[in-house]
């Protein structure tokens, strides 16, 4: 299928390269101006990975190891959407997080939280026929870091896509309803402000399942819509 | 309609995940995009991701797309998803402590431009990072390649900044390019 990827809807919603309060980014964008980039068959398709690459508890993040571990037990779910709102089935959806205590098993995390050795924090989910993703995990905590004194990262849940083409390549981070952290964090702070609300999943009691776990949802759309408008 | 979902960095704590070389978890993607019986010419692709300071960038993701060998796309979502021996045209690395890179794939063929007619065998690039809240898209062209003259996109690029997106020979079937994130001789990026 292929799909027209509108630039307007890019700049409406994705950070700009330079941040003045993310300050890492001050050695890390461009300069020169981008150039606009005529799509072409290399940018209009995309790699195919489905079913083949998930493993058993990829998509169980708190079952991956021998024991299970320590935190919150959630369940994270949703859609995965193009800009018509239609369903993007199979496609590969790769998530990352801290543990409980806000530590990374990545080898270059030095908070002084605890490592949980029952909990990794990775797994792969495929959308099924109809869009919809769905894994378990534990709520991941906040962590400090060095952007500014005292800074937090609200609590996340890294998210990697692929959709339809290479132009619906996406890399983002769910956040969590109510995060008091909100106001101090530039990550999240860059993003126009009326597109923030997208990133933050929303308590489901629908999807919560009974002694056992909260349930999120969390819906994703990714760029690309139909050359000519849907029939009503 | 709901707008599209914003972007956010890939973060420092990626690899674990994403490109797990070093981690327990299986790896789905690879630096080497050649399996056994794939056609065409193996090349092997090396560079460095620099920041403005000139400094290689430790915590970067490559990610690479492209044609097979004969400027075919079957093996994508414009296609059967299936093809040429499991060719898959995607390949993924974290950089080294140094900025680092290096695939080995094969030399694309040539794919409709958008004006109808061939482009110069080249790669699709992006890059995320610690410090990108939203990734950058480039392109990799190869130097030994006459078709470079006519391609639409490198002639959309003014001419003392297209040698940032070739790579240089270096070796038999040996390419090499560095990418400038920001500062002199800065990589073009493009919006698309």
């Amino acid at each position: 299928m292929t799909l027209i990827y509108p630039r307007e809807s890019f700049f409406e919603a994705h950070p700009k390269h330079d941040s003045p309060t993310y300050r890492s980014t001050a050695k890390r964008h461009p300069k020169q101006p981008l150039i606009i980039l005529p799509h072409t068959k290399t940018e209009l398709s995309g790699p195919v990975y489905g079913h083949e690459v998930i493993s058993e508890f990829d998509n169980d993040l708190t079952r991956q190891h021998a024991g299970e571990p320590q935190g919150e037990r959630i369940i994270v779910q949703g859609r995965v959407l193009d800009e018509d709102g239609r369903p993007v089935p199979n496609t590969l959806v790769e998530v990352w997080q801290a543990n409980a205590a806000g530590r990374y098993v990545h080898v270059v995390d030095d908070h002084p939280a605890p490592l949980d050795p029952n909990f990794s924090g990775a797994g792969r989910i495929v959308t099924d026929e109809n869009g919809r993703y769905r894994f378990t995990s534990i709520k991941p905590g906040p962590y400090p870091w060095r952007n500014h004194h005292n800074a937090w990262r609200p609590a996340h849940i890294h998210f990697s896509l692929f959709g339809h083409s290479f132009l619906s390549r996406l890399v983002t981070q769910m956040y969590f309803e109510g995060d008091p952290l909100f106001p101090y964090d530039p990550i999240f702070n860059e993003i126009p402000e009326g597109a923030r609300d997208r990133l933050i999943s929303k308590f489901d009691l629908d999807v919560t399942e009974p002694e056992w776990a909260l349930g999120y949802t969390f819906d994703i759309v990714l760029r690309g819509r139909n050359a000519t408008p849907m029939e009503k | 309609m709901s707008g599209i979902t914003p972007s956010q960095t890939v973060g420092p704590y990626f690899a674990y995940a994403l490109t797990p070389t070093r981690y327990a978890l299986h790896e789905i993607f690879s630096t080497d995009l050649t399996g056994p019986g794939v056609e065409g010419t193996k090349i092997t692709l090396t560079g460095q991701v620099f920041d403005g300071d000139g400094v290689g960038i430790a915590d970067a993701m490559v990610e690479i797309w492209q044609a097979d060998s004969k400027g075919s796309l079957e093996h994508s979502t414009l296609g059967s998803g299936k093809a040429n021996s499991g060719f898959k045209g995607f390949g993924r690395a974290e950089s080294a402590a140094n900025g680092g890179y290096t695939f080995t794939t094969v030399k694309p063929g040539r794919v409709d431009g958008a004006d109808g007619k061939p482009q110069a065998p080249h790669l699709g690039v992006t890059i995320f990072a610690r410090g990108m809240l939203t990734h950058l898209f480039t392109r990799i062209y190869f130097e030994d390649e006459a078709s470079n003259a006519d391609d639409q996109i490198l002639n959309l690029v003014p001419a003392d900044r297209r040698h940032t997106l070739i790579a240089r020979k270096v070796g038999d079937n040996a390419y090499h390019l560095d990418i400038r994130i920001q500062g002199g001789d800065e990589t073009v990026f493009f919006h698309a």
